[in-house]
């Protein structure tokens, strides 16, 4: 049976900079990934606006995809494709992985693992959209595969429901491939978007964002023929006087994403209710020993930068694992954040240098972040502006702090006086 | 006075500006990239244009290209017109040249993927 230090799970780009990651740190890797080619969403995703934290440059998706693809093909790491994880168990010396692929089943022998699977978009099935089951229903993913690696367009007329990046990237793409798009429709009263995709996806081609309405009907038998559209009162409820009929095509979903964690929740690994992905310490392992999640299988990134970056923390630290007895202080949101990721801290290591990534709960202006050791404030530092779509990343390092497993760091907002 | 916010990067600075005469007074740029964009965004605004072409490859039906700098705004749907009417016949990678100056601008349409060399 061949044996792996560190073995990843998914070969996106958190996956990929796990692996070339733990490499250089010595570990002998094992990369699986279920697709025939490594770089995951990226290589569907071919506007640019990549890698601008990290390089310094705007790339595509497969652009940026690309340079860690070559890293990874240039150490020699070892990749399976087109092969699924079916099981996990533990054993004395170590996991013991099955998988599954054109040669059929085999197992290998681990002594970590690395948890980068990515999300998954949240589908119709899961926003209660009421009427028939005609085709021409897709998530803003599935038309992006349609249309940027199939060369198919799956629709001439469509509505948005939902203002998430992808579905403004592809009202966008849509756009310029020739199809109408008649508007977008956010339940919330501001959009789940970044800003510039606001402006360079929408507004750029006069395309309407409606905020606060909704998509509360389809029609069509086997195609889609149109949408009924309201408004929303502040508990989101449709207003009946509101409701209008929209001739189209297609209904394009871009409703939310959540982290992909079936093969965590198989071993038992827990997850946080906030981020929907493990929970972990500063080296991003789980509460699980020797498991160790990243990347958009952590929590739901916006910028694949942070993504690569989370990969690294895992990879490096996989590769460094020893069994030893962790203890944990935990980190905690608290007024004005929605999540902070990790959510604790090894007091046991002696290294608890860590990159927070965090998100507020609503957009603020003018605000003071805090973090609290045991409702002391240990540190402070002002935003202009927090918007929930825009994902926060502070390193910080409570080292010093002499943190024991009974404290409690948390995360605050403070409303400056005007 | 004109506010409208910086597609640079992540960022997404609002900016105002205030035109007095000819001069632009800008503000609220946290770099000087949000300087540089709100004067082009004032005079000429610029784009990069992302799409694919198709290819003679059955395994491959569409390759990701882009535009090698930004091109005036309102030439992106003529840009779209001659990429849509363009067919890659040779296999070729990252960086590649597709077609040279496309619909009279400085840029060069570039292969964005590798698929068609792996």
């Amino acid at each position: 049976m061949k044996q792996y230090d560190v073995t990843v799970i998914g070969g996106g780009p958190a996956g990929l900079a796990a692996a070339v990651e733990a490499h250089k740190n010595g570990a002998k890797v094992l990369l699986v990934e279920r697709e025939a080619r490594l770089g995951g969403i990226l290589k569907q995703c071919i506007h640019d606006g990549f890698g601008l934290v990290r390089f310094g440059e705007k790339l595509t998706g497969p652009e940026y995809a690309q340079r860690f693809m070559q890293e990874f093909k240039d150490l020699q790491i070892e990749a399976s494709t087109l092969t699924f994880v079916t099981k996990i168990e533990r054993s004395s010396e170590g996991f013991l992985l099955t998988l599954v692929n054109r040669e059929g089943l085999s197992k290998i022998l681990s002594q970590t693992i690395i948890l980068a699977t990515g999300c998954r978009e949240r589908t119709a099935k899961q926003v209660f959209i009421h009427g028939t089951r005609p085709a021409g229903v897709f998530t803003a993913g599935t038309a992006q595969n349609f249309v940027n690696l199939c060369g198919c367009m799956p629709t001439k007329k469509c509505v948005i429901l939902g203002s998430g990046d992808i579905g403004l990237i592809m009202a966008r793409r849509l756009t310029l491939e020739g199809a109408q798009v008649l508007g977008v429709y956010e339940i919330q009263p501001t959009p789940s978007g970044l800003t510039r995709n606001i402006h360079q996806c929408l507004y750029d081609y006069d395309i309407p964002l409606h905020l606060s309405h909704t998509v509360t009907r389809v029609f069509g038998h086997d195609r889609l023929t149109g949408v009924e559209v309201a408004q929303v009162d502040d508990n989101k409820r449709p207003i009946e006087e509101t409701k209008q009929f929209i001739e189209c095509d297609a209904l394009i979903l871009s409703v939310g994403l959540i982290p992909e964690n079936e093969i965590a929740e198989n071993l038992g690994i827990q997850t946080d209710p906030h981020t929907k992905g493990p929970f972990c310490d500063q080296n991003l392992q789980t509460l699980h020993d020797g498991i160790f999640s990243c990347g958009n299988a952590l929590h739901v990134n916006d910028l694949v930068d942070y993504v690569s970056e989370s990969g690294e923390t895992a990879g490096r630290n996989a590769a460094k694992w020893k069994r030893f007895n962790r203890s944990f202080a935990s980190i905690e949101p608290s007024d004005g954040i929605s999540y902070v990721v990790p959510q604790r801290i090894n007091v046991a290591d002696e290294n608890m240098n860590t990159i927070l990534y965090f998100r507020s709960a609503k957009v603020f202006d003018k605000v003071t972040l805090q973090i609290l050791i045991n409702e002391k404030c240990v540190f402070e530092k002002k935003y202009n502006h927090l918007r929930p779509p825009e994902m926060e990343r502070l390193p910080f390092d409570f080292t010093a702090f002499g943190l024991k497993n009974t404290d409690t760091v948390k995360l605050l907002i403070k409303e400056d006086a005007q | 006075m004109k506010e409208m916010v910086c597609i640079v990067c992540p960022n997404g600075c609002l900016l105002h500006i205030d035109t007095d005469g000819n001069d632009l007074k800008i503000s609220g740029q946290k770099c000087k990239k949000g300087l540089a964009f709100a004067k082009t965004e004032m005079t000429a605004p610029m784009r990069t244009v992302c799409s694919t072409v198709k290819t003679a490859f059955k395994d491959v039906p569409v390759l990701p290209v882009r535009t090698d700098r930004e091109i005036p705004k309102e030439k992106i749907f003529s840009v779209m017109a001659a990429l849509n009417s363009f067919v890659l016949q040779e296999r070729c990678g990252i960086g590649e040249v597709l077609i040279e100056k496309i619909c009279g601008t400085d840029a060069d349409i570039i292969a964005t993927s590798n698929i068609l060399k792996e």
